[in-house]
């Protein structure tokens, strides 16, 4: 990509998402995936964040709610159970939190150096009057 | 196919408006997506009931404002759609962010410019500031003088700009009111010939393309931006020119009217020429021949294409006149006209220089008539008796009050 000159790339402000054609890319995980390396699945954007959403799996009820609301496709999901947290492309907005619907909730918002292991062990109690 | 077909006659009485509306129709525009504008209206309003009324298989998407117009047509063609739209003034204005989007992502779309006046003060009427006002915006410009031009231009249009090889978009322009509302006749094309001239879109890189997934409209820094727009400008100074030469050719082949970038009437043994676009080169080759008839040997040059402005077809077409004047249908508000630069540019390294002024004129639809032009011409004829451009470069003709002349 680098040092190309004027005549070496396509017309149009115009990039391509993947090398070659892609078939059932549905049914392909993202790290199986031919990315260029213009598609933002190879580029880090996580020192946007200043908050960080961690994630308690004993609360979990895998209702998938985080991974359809997540705008950056970062709720790492397999076979419908939420295994973790993209935290490369995660900008840490909160929506994933905002919508989790456990109590107490399964998903909470910490400050980016905060250590996830502490958090954990510190969990929020259920909560009995919403309950 | 879907829609009806409609038959033609051999002639039509139809109006510039009419006329795009009908080449629209016979191109099979995918999506056309405009906020109508006076004098452009009738374009896009006649795609709309030529949609209704089953003549075509596209969309009409109704919006908010030009910008949107301009923005539902890029979306549309980065889609893969053959688009178009039609705007006027300050119609234009509004769209203007957009028109660099269009042809920085090269797609190609083709706008009708009815040609009109920029307020202020508000004016509804024909000149050439629109045009100009987008002269570096990246879209290839063709000019149309008359209903037949616009009908023409249009099948034209489409067919540089759809390219591979070019995929820049283009505008039709033509005068508003004295072309766009002016009925003449027009040689037209039955609908299979005009469509199978343009031929099926071909679409590239378009975003409905799912086994290929392209983003259009990236951001590109000081890294980037400077090698898109160095390409685009290439492409228009060396690949445009000769598609729409080629272009010209094939359309000659099917409907016998040939077309040139640049223009050339009486100019084989003419002295004194003017250079000029829309309407008035129809008022200027009358007033040629009777300038003849008097002795002077005057010739009109038409600018068929205002870019790629084609700098070798003018120095061609002037190359043994002896003095020239431009005319710019736009106040350069503080420099010398437009075409006149050009024709400077294009002359500047000929190897017999002629005189060459420039004279400003028409704005807001004030009329060019004969007498001015009979005065023009002598003034040439002077100029080239003096062996020297005797006025000042730059003159406004048909204003009232002082004479107005700089440089």
């Amino acid at each position: 990509m680098a040092n190309k000159g004027w005549d070496e790339f396509e017309i149009g402000a115009m990039l391509r998402t993947f090398e070659g054609s892609i078939d059932n890319i549905a049914a392909t995980r993202q790290e199986d995936r031919s990315y260029t390396e213009n598609s933002s699945y190879t580029a880090s954007v996580a020192d946007w964040r200043i908050n960080k959403p961690v994630f308690n799996k004993d609360y979990c009820i895998d209702c998938q709610f985080c991974w359809i609301y997540c705008p950056d496709v970062s709720i790492i999901s397999r076979d419908k159970k939420l295994v973790g947290i993209d935290m490369d492309h995660c900008k840490g907005c909160g929506i994933c939190v905002e919508v989790c619907p456990t109590n107490p909730k399964s998903l909470l918002m910490f400050p980016e150096q905060a250590d996830e292991e502490t958090e954990i062990a510190q969990w929020p109690k259920k909560d009995e009057e919403e309950a | 196919m879907a829609f009806d077909k409609m038959e033609l006659r051999d002639i039509e009485v139809w109006d510039g408006n009419f006329a795009a509306a009908q080449a629209l129709r016979q191109c099979q525009v995918d999506v056309v997506a405009a906020y109508p504008i006076t004098p452009s209206t009738p374009i896009v309003e006649g795609y709309a009931k030529f949609k209704s009324d089953n003549y075509v298989e596209g969309e009409f998407v109704m919006v908010e404002s030009e910008h949107a117009a301009m923005s539902g047509c890029i979306g549309a063609a980065a889609a893969g759609g053959r688009v178009a739209t039609a705007t006027s003034s300050q119609g234009l204005a509004l769209m203007s962010e957009t028109l660099y989007q269009a042809s920085g992502m090269r797609l190609p779309i083709v706008l009708n410019l009815v040609n009109r006046a920029l307020a202020a003060p508000l004016n509804v009427n024909g000149d050439h500031s629109d045009m100009y006002m987008v002269r570096d915006s990246g879209w290839i410009q063709f000019d149309a003088f008359s209903p037949q031009e616009a009908y023409d231009l249009n099948f034209i249009a489409f067919k540089v700009s759809e390219d591979h090889d070019i995929r820049l978009p283009a505008i039709v322009n033509q005068d508003g009111f004295m072309t766009s509302h002016t009925a003449q006749g027009v040689h037209t094309m039955d609908d299979d010939t005009a469509f199978n001239f343009v031929g099926t879109y071909n679409p590239m890189n378009d975003m409905l393309d799912f086994e290929n997934p392209v983003t259009h409209g990236v951001q590109t820094e000081e890294d980037w931006h400077f090698e898109h727009k160095a390409r685009q400008h290439n492409d228009l100074m060396t690949k445009v020119g000769p598609k729409i030469d080629e272009t010209f050719e094939a359309f000659a082949k099917i409907t016998g009217r040939k077309y040139n970038q640049v223009e050339s009437y009486d100019m084989e043994d003419a002295d004194v020429a003017v250079l000029c676009m829309g309407t008035s080169v129809e008022t200027a080759r009358e007033v040629a021949l009777e300038m003849r008839e008097k002795g002077i040997k005057a010739g009109v040059v038409g600018l068929r294409v205002l870019r790629p402005f084609p700098f070798m077809e003018v120095r061609e077409a002037l190359k043994d006149v002896k003095a020239v004047a431009s005319l710019d249908r736009s106040s350069p508000n503080g420099a010398a006209g437009a075409i006149f630069n050009e024709v400077c540019t294009a002359m500047y390294a000929a190897d017999n220089r002629p005189l060459m002024s420039g004279y400003i004129y028409g704005l807001g639809g004030r009329d060019l008539t004969k007498a001015h032009l009979v005065e023009l011409y002598n003034e040439l004829d002077s100029n080239v008796k003096a062996g020297k451009v005797t006025t000042q470069l730059q003159q406004f003709i048909g204003v009232r009050g002082p004479k107005l002349a700089y440089l």
